[in-house]
């Protein structure tokens, strides 16, 4: 049985396409298109929310698209348990919905960086690292000009505590420093997970790293690790039971 | 009735873009300018002729989505 994707599109997606062409013709898999007016998902595995300017990201970036019908649904899905992961705009649009903690600021240098970036893997038991090795560095694209992720100090220091960071830019041999932060983020946070684990943001695009051709296959592993999540049922929602990475809420 | 809404970011928060127009009004020559912090402004036209309960639906309106209050503040007039 193969593993069913959901990608929500919102007016002003971008990258619905690409995470789509990866789901289905790069792993094989099932994948659907869902309109941001649908309030089902339409008995999904996973929900993708992929990159783009939902709602123009007027505003704010994600700042209407969390008001959008389907939301309703994705949130259901994910305190269910269920694996959600939102790309670039689309962890812009997690925490615009408080889905994540934190909010997104201006890149500190006020420049729309379009460029691969590395990033270190902090934590493999999300469903979307569950396939990688613990540090493993991911040559990954970066387009944003608001990936600056901001929290207080309270909240990130709560962050580390938990292990919810889980991806955090590097140089290409793993060291943090502030030459390899493309945007400002506090502590060079990249993705996040929730305390649930989950759900997953992060502003680089695996999605668009998934074949050797476009530069980097480094984004694959993340697809892989739900795919093998969902085959492997550690990834069952809450009716079932007995998982480390089953949801508690 | 008009509510007027400034949202602002928390004083916590680094304002580049407040940084750099104040980086501008320096090298334009205004030496007395000190920090700049960028903010937004909204006019809401609403169905009430009551102060008091404009100020209470722009509140949350401005809770609710012209604010983020994970970086934001905001500050109200009604007139």
């Amino acid at each position: 049985m193969s593993t069913k994707f959901a990608i929500v599109v919102f007016p002003g997606s971008n990258c619905d396409e690409d995470a789509y062409y990866a789901a289905k013709h790069v792993l094989g898999q099932r994948a659907e298109y869902v309109w941001h007016k649908d309030t089902s998902l339409d008995g999904a595995d996973v929900v993708i929310l992929p990159g783009g300017f939902a709602h123009g990201d007027y505003l704010r970036t994600g700042a209407m698209a969390r008001f959008s019908p389907i939301m309703q649904a994705v949130r259901a899905f994910a305190a269910e348990g269920g694996p959600v992961l939102g790309v670039c705009n689309g962890f812009q649009v997690l925490l615009e919905a408080g889905m994540l903690p934190g909010a997104m600021l201006r890149n500190r240098d006020l420049k729309f960086h379009c460029e691969h970036v590395h990033v270190r893997v902090e934590q493999t038991d999300t469903p979307f690292t569950l396939a990688c090795r613990q540090g493993q560095i991911l040559r990954l694209p970066i387009a944003h000009g608001e990936g600056n992720y901001f929290s207080e100090p309270d909240v990130l220091a709560a962050l580390e505590a938990n292990r919810q960071v889980i991806f955090r830019y590097t140089d290409a041999t793993g060291n943090v420093s502030d030459a390899s932060n493309p945007n400002g983020a506090s502590a060079g946070i990249a993705g996040l997970c929730s305390e649930s684990r989950n759900v997953v943001g992060l502003m680089p695009h695996p999605e668009r790293a998934c074949e050797s051709i476009v530069g980097s296959a480094d984004g694959l592993v993340i697809f892989e690790s739900v795919v093998e999540g969902v085959r492997a049922g550690t990834l069952s929602r809450s009716t079932s039971t007995g998982s480390a990475l089953q949801a508690v809420g | 009735m008009l509510a007027r809404v400034f949202v602002t970011l928390k004083p916590s928060v680094f304002d580049p873009q407040g940084q750099t127009i104040a980086d501008a009004l320096h090298t334009l020559g205004y030496a007395g300018v000190g920090e700049v912090r960028q903010g937004k402004y909204f006019e809401l036209e609403l169905d009430t002729a009551e102060a008091a309960q404009a100020k209470v639906l722009a509140s949350e309106v401005a809770d609710k989505l012209l604010a983020n209050p994970v970086i934001e503040t905001y500050r109200i007039e009604v007139d």
